[in-house]
């Protein structure tokens, strides 16, 4: 899935790590040597607070995420056209749940807890991702959803295969094996209501007009507006630039609107000989921070959806700690 | 000679090696040891003579939790007609590229 947000700031900003002694010193230069030469972080390792701080708040607003993600699609499992599309829709979100645990367990490595995690979420401290701040109209939406905003999620996933935290970096690997199946259901999905009939093609091409711009921002601001990205180059936890994986976005998905018989809703939209890629028009970054601070159409009913979910869940979650605790008691009685 | 088993008050540990740095801890076998550092010392010894790792987990073998293996096909046979989980099932055309 859903990357993005991850260089949306929470809170207020992180200072600069500063060694305190001698000995932190000496970690500080060992945990750098061992950046420098591409090696990994794992979670037992000395490593600068700012580093935590850094990767606690992306993997886990990339965690929240997956969870919210699944707000858009889920809407559609009743929906569905067929039982086919039905189970893959249902696949396709559990998938996402699960991607979501493995990443809240990537994050708790580093010392946060499940419940600070998801406290900062339901109270709308944290972000995730503002593409899910946008509705699913139709069913080509979901369709588009598939294609686009979770081709452009992979686009940024397979580098954070490389991510220096190893914890991070092979939850990822996972997260993208399992993914491979995301895009191209939803691409799928619209290649049939293209072959149906013009209504059905007028609802793929609506759909593309109105999600397109909104994933090109998936990636996050321009570099040159980016505060993070510096820095989380240099630690390797980004690998790739904001507009570099935009770039390669856009070039991968022109020639996949083409087969699939839509435009893409840019007039400036060009292949460039010189550069060996697709220019492309600006974006509407006002939008974007909009969305990001809450004023999304959807911001206010996927947050209520997430905390109604959770709080309805309360009784399994007690139900499973009350069976736990008998078991336990029955086993002590048994042994007395 | 004492007829008392050798091992009898050891408990078994189950070894995980890390084979590189950035890759996961696999399971490459058990071995009995007294406690968690005398475990530690023998899987090192045994499990990686030939550098085959470079972080050691031990884990006593009591505190892992299995499946029972007669319910093999109640947990896992639900999977195995969701092809619709795997990238191969959909058509995807040739001029698209990789997906």
């Amino acid at each position: 899935m859903y990357t993005q947000s991850f260089s949306v700031q929470d809170g207020p900003g992180l200072k600069a790590v500063e060694a305190t002694s001698a000995e932190d010193a000496k970690l500080a230069e060992q945990f750098e040597a061992r950046i420098d030469a591409d090696g990994r972080i794992e979670a037992q390792d000395w490593m600068p607070e700012a580093y935590r701080k850094t990767l606690v708040r992306q993997i886990s607003q990339h965690a929240h995420s997956e969870i919210v993600g699944m707000l858009p699609e889920g809407n559609w499992i009743l929906r569905a056209p067929s039982l086919k599309r039905k189970c893959i829709l249902i696949a396709k979100v559990q998938d996402e749940g699960g991607h979501g645990l493995y990443l809240y367990s990537a994050a708790e490595t580093l010392g946060t807890s499940r419940a600070e995690m998801l406290d900062a979420l339901h109270s709308g401290k944290a972000k995730y991702s503002s593409i899910f701040n946008y509705p699913t109209l139709n069913w080509a939406d979901i369709g588009v959803v598939g294609w686009l905003v979770d081709g452009a999620a992979i686009m940024n996933q397979i580098p954070l295969c490389r991510c220096s935290y190893g914890p991070y970096a092979r939850a990822m690997v996972r997260v993208c094996k399992e993914e491979s199946f995301h895009q191209r259901q939803g691409y799928e999905a619209l290649l049939t209501m293209m072959k149906g009939t013009q209504e059905q093609r007028d609802m793929v091409q609506d759909a593309v007009n109105r999600w397109w711009w909104k994933c090109l921002a998936m990636f996050g601001p321009p570099d040159s507006d980016s505060h993070h990205s510096a820095q989380g180059m240099r630690w390797g936890i980004k690998r790739i630039s904001n507009d570099e994986l935009r770039q390669k976005f856009v070039d991968a998905t022109v020639p996949q609107a083409k087969v699939l018989g839509v435009s893409l809703p840019d007039p400036k939209l060009r292949w460039n000989e010189a550069r060996g890629h697709y220019d492309f028009g600006e974006i509407d970054w006002n939008e974007f921070w909009d969305v990001v601070n809450g004023n999304g159409p959807c911001n206010k009913e996927r947050l209520a959806t997430r905390v109604k979910a959770h709080e309805d869940g309360q009784w399994v979650r007690d139900a499973a700690l009350a069976y736990a605790e008998k078991q336990r008691n029955r086993s002590i009685k048994e042994a007395a | 000679m004492s007829t008392k088993p050798a091992l009898k008050d050891w408990p078994l540990w189950e070894v995980f090696v890390r084979s590189k740095q950035g890759l996961e801890h696999k399971h490459c076998g058990s071995l009995h040891a007294a406690d968690a550092k005398q475990a530690l010392d023998m899987a090192r010894d045994v499990y990686t003579r030939r550098q085959e790792g470079v972080s050691i987990w031990v884990v006593p073998s009591a505190m892992i939790t299995a499946n029972n293996p007669d319910d093999k096909s109640e947990l896992f046979d639900p999977a195995s007609d969701k092809i619709y989980r795997h990238p191969t099932f959909y058509d995807i055309p040739q001029e698209v590229g990789h997906m």
